[in-house]
């Protein structure tokens, strides 16, 4: 025999074969296409083709939900993992020269000499966000935000791509190493808090999320604990809100106290 | 005959050499979660190392097992030189380069996506194409099994073809075909991402060509495991099959509805209708049915050597097995195992039962109580029993042997009862640590403390596994005659083409492949907007 005599009707194996195959799929297409949609009354089908249609899953628009008023402004800014990923030459020698403005508080190499944040080599994202969100108010500082009100898109790239390219520094005031805080370890799981190196690590960062090592004390102090009090708002989602309202004061203390006194990530300064 | 025997041993031995580098992985991840190790502060570690175990247990690992017991088969079957040699070599080189380009990846911490992918979280590009190449060198063996089938069917037109090849085939063509899916993927979804070429992945329908790979990859892991019930237990406990015919309708079976059943993996998903979702779960549970007419015809088989052994009564007989024989040992801690994995994917298949498991701890007691229990247990066996005709050299140590057999099934329920009851808990699965200080999960510790003792009792038969084999190789020489399968009852003279060739049976899977996935597919891929950025490990 061959295969011509088992592809037929005459073939008893293949009528059974695929007899029995087509009714399964007939019947049970039958009750999860037409009889289990109509059998949920909590949902309404005009007829029977809109139900089939909503079993098998047709896209359609969903009810515009409009989104509740916010009183105060949210971050707009839309980051990928490619933003400003392939700087040019220009652009960052554009924002050499625009950068020369914010040396007085970044100092001239991007590394800070008071409590503002370091600069040298700071994710390029990061800093494009910060300062769209500075320019539309989505964060406020009574110092940044009157620098930033007058950038252009342009130079917001060019800066971010300039800083981004300086080296990693060692921080102006070096302090000794401290070990790592269970915070930091671990985060809290219970409460919903993941490591911070779940973002803000070395091989696991998450765009948008800055590194954190040789940042002021002060300064990270400062920032969780206006993350937690909600007077800093322009995290996308309330990533960072969540995470600081869910710690201890300790905590914040001792992991600030922890990334201040970090060297800069060598691992990444050579990626 | 074994003429191949070399091919054959590379095959197992590169298997469970890596196997045994995936196992204590597994035992470390078992530890360093529980509350009896010291976290080790870096979670990205447990990632690495969870994407190295998985990729080696479900894609390298049976993988190769499936390929050498298949040369064997074919080769001893049907007592024919292997055709394609080199070809098969070449397979084989495909899948030790595949693995070791995956793996350094993974090594250093770039391809840390675990082994379902995940997009769109998105690793180093060369862990991708090494699953590639190990896919490529399956599929050669694939070809050879056709090709090998082929040649003996010239010069034995018409006769019936031995069950264990019948079955081996239908298991590769199973193979080739579930692959396609996550084949599919990696080609069209995740590489071009992972090369830079696009930003962008539709994660959604990845999930849904995965879904067309995961189910039916487990059947695949499962093949060589049946064919060992059916065509070596019988033989080596002096049985015979209870039904040569009932065997084939088992695997054709499994060649029909294994595969247009993977969106019982989606039924979190909202991008699947829950139409397609409801007949993907009523023909799951119509793959139940080759199973259980496996175990109904291997508890026949097993019947027959009782009573040939002169046991009497209704249960009686049991008594009379040659429970001293370590395929006997195998056979019956596989078919518990089997038992309470089978109850326990009931809850899997219903879609509303599965909500409250889903992606809990008892998702993972539940596959290593099946494959690394049920299934791995039989690699075991097939092991033991083809190692004298592979190295000609005689397995001495029974005793060593059942005390391995035994570690491994007492370690694997040890392991995996506790992991179910805390994924029933709640316990979420794939994370790298857990605060059992806390008061609300502390009560969770002793359960998960079992696991990993078990997680160490397993680590223990594993070792002992290898050496009993690596002992085995400088045994002194003995002869073993000629390979030989099991023969049924009724040995048939004449089979009916349906039942003698895969084609009625591969087309079906294909039709229904396309009924149950066409449209979920098509409309994903032709719908625009439904892509997110990729998200890279390891890149800023
Ligand atoms: C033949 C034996 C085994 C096979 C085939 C196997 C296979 C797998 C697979 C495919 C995964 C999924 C990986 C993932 O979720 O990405 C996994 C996860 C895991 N395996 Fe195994 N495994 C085996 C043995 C073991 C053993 C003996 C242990 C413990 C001693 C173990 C511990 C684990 C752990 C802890 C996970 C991670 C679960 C999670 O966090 O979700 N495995 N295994
Ligand atoms: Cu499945």
């Amino acid at each position: 025999m061959s295969t011509r005599d088992l592809f037929t009707f005459r073939n008893g194996h293949f009528k059974i074969g695929v007899g029995i195959t087509a009714v399964m799929l007939v019947v049970t297409a039958i009750a999860g296409f037409i009889v289990l949609p109509f059998a949920q009354p909590w949902v309404q089908f005009a007829n029977v083709w809109d139900a089939i249609c909503s079993a098998a899953g047709v896209p359609r628009r969903a009810a515009s939900v409009t989104a509740p008023e916010q009183s105060k402004r949210l971050s707009d800014v839309v980051l990928t993992s490619h933003t400003l990923s392939r700087p040019s030459q220009e652009a960052i020698g554009r924002g050499a020269t625009l950068a020369q403005r914010c040396a007085i508080c970044h100092g001239p190499t991007g590394i800070s000499r008071a409590d503002s944040p370091n600069l040298a080599g700071q994710y390029a994202a990061v800093i494009y966000k910060e300062l769209h969100d500075f320019r539309s108010g989505a964060r406020t500082n009574a110092v940044m935000s009157p620098f930033a009100v007058n950038l252009t898109d342009q130079e917001i790239a060019d800066l971010s791509n300039y800083y981004a390219y300086l080296p990693r520094l060692p921080a102006y005031h070096p302090t000794p190493l401290l070990p790592k805080p269970n915070i930091v370890i671990y985060g809290a799981p219970i409460r919903g808090i993941a490591p911070c190196g779940a973002c803000h690590g070395s091989l696991d960062n998450k765009t948008g999320s800055p590194w954190l090592e040789g940042q002021s004390e002060a300064y990270m102090k400062a920032q969780l604990q206006a993350f937690a009090s909600g007077e800093r708002r322009n995290d996308i989602s309330q990533q960072m809100r969540n995470i600081a309202r869910a710690m201890t004061p300790q905590e914040i203390e001792q992991a600030a106290a922890y990334y201040a006194s970090q060297p800069p990530d060598v691992v990444k300064a050579v990626d | 005959m074994l003429a191949n025997r070399k091919l054959i041993l590379a095959h197992f031995w590169f298997a469970f050499a890596v196997f045994g580098v995936a196992l204590t992985l597994g035992a470390w991840q078992m530890f360093i979660r529980s509350p009896i190790g010291t976290w080790l502060s870096n979670p990205e570690l447990y990632y690495r190392s969870l994407t190295a175990h998985g990729t080696v247990m479900g894609y390298v690992f049976p993988t190769l097992v499936a390929m050498g017991f298949g040369y064997a088969i074919s080769e001893s079957a049907l007592e024919q030189r292997l055709v394609g040699v080199r070809w098969a070599w070449a397979g084989f080189w495909l899948i030790v380069a595949g693995s070791i380009m995956a793996v350094i990846p993974i090594a250093l911490g770039r391809a840390s996506v675990l082994y379902t992918f995940y997009p769109p979280l998105i690793g180093n590009v060369f862990y991708y194409l090494g699953v590639v190449l190990v896919v490529v060198g399956s599929w050669v063996w694939v070809a050879l099994m056709a090709v090998n089938l082929r040649v003996w069917r010239k010069a034995h037109p018409g006769a019936p073809v031995p069950l264990a090849m019948f079955a081996n085939v239908a298991g590769s063509y199973l193979w080739a075909w579930t692959a396609v899916g996550a084949a599919l993927e990696l080609l069209l979804q995740i590489i071009p991402v992972a090369a830079g070429l696009k930003a962008t992945i539709d994660a959604g329908l990845a999930r849904v060509f995965f879904s067309w790979t995961l189910h039916a990859i487990v059947y695949f892991w499962l093949m060589p495991t049946y064919i060992a019930y059916y065509a070596i237990v019988p033989r080596a406990i002096g049985g015979r099959v209870y039904s040569d015919t009932m065997a084939r309708i088992s695997f054709i079976l499994f060649l029909v509805v294994a595969m247009p059943i993977g969106m019982h993996h989606t039924f979190a998903d909202p991008q699947v209708g829950a139409g397609f979702k409801f007949i993907h779960s009523a023909f799951t549970a119509l793959v139940a049915l080759p199973t259980l007419l496996t175990v109904f015809t291997i508890c026949a088989s097993v019947e027959i050597a009782a009573r040939l052994r002169g046991g009497r009564g209704l249960f009686g007989w049991i008594r009379a097995l040659p429970w001293d024989n370590p395929m006997m040992l195998a056979l019956a801690f596989s078919f518990v195992m089997l038992g309470f994995g089978g109850a326990g994917g009931l809850i899997n298949m219903s879609y509303q039962l599965d909500a409250s498991i889903h992606n809990t701890q008892w998702i993972t007691g539940h596959f290593h109580l099946i494959f690394g229990g049920a299934i791995v247990i039989m690699y075991f066996a097939i092991a033991y029993d083809l190692w004298p005709h592979l190295t000609g050299r005689e397995l001495t140590d029974l005793r060593l042997i059942r005390t391995q057999l035994w570690l491994w099934f007492v370690g694997m329920i040890v392991t995996t009862f506790p992991w179910h009851w805390v994924g029933i808990l709640g316990m979420p699965r794939r994370m790298a640590y857990f605060d059992f200080g806390d008061p609300a999960i502390a009560p969770q510790a002793l359960s998960v403390t079992f696991s990993a003792i078990g997680g160490f009792i397993l680590l223990t038969s594993g070792i002992i596994f290898l050496v009993i084999l690596a002992r085995g190789m400088r045994a002194p020489q003995a002869d073993a005659g000629p390979y030989r399968f099991a023969l049924a009852v009724h040995q048939p003279a004449t089979v009916p083409v349906a039942l003698n060739t895969h084609a009625l049976w591969v087309a079906l899977m294909i039709a229904l492949t396309i009924t149950n996935y066409g449209y979920p597919i098509l409309t994903l891929a032709l719908t625009e907007g439904t892509s997110v950025p990729a998200v890279y490990v390891g890149a800023q």
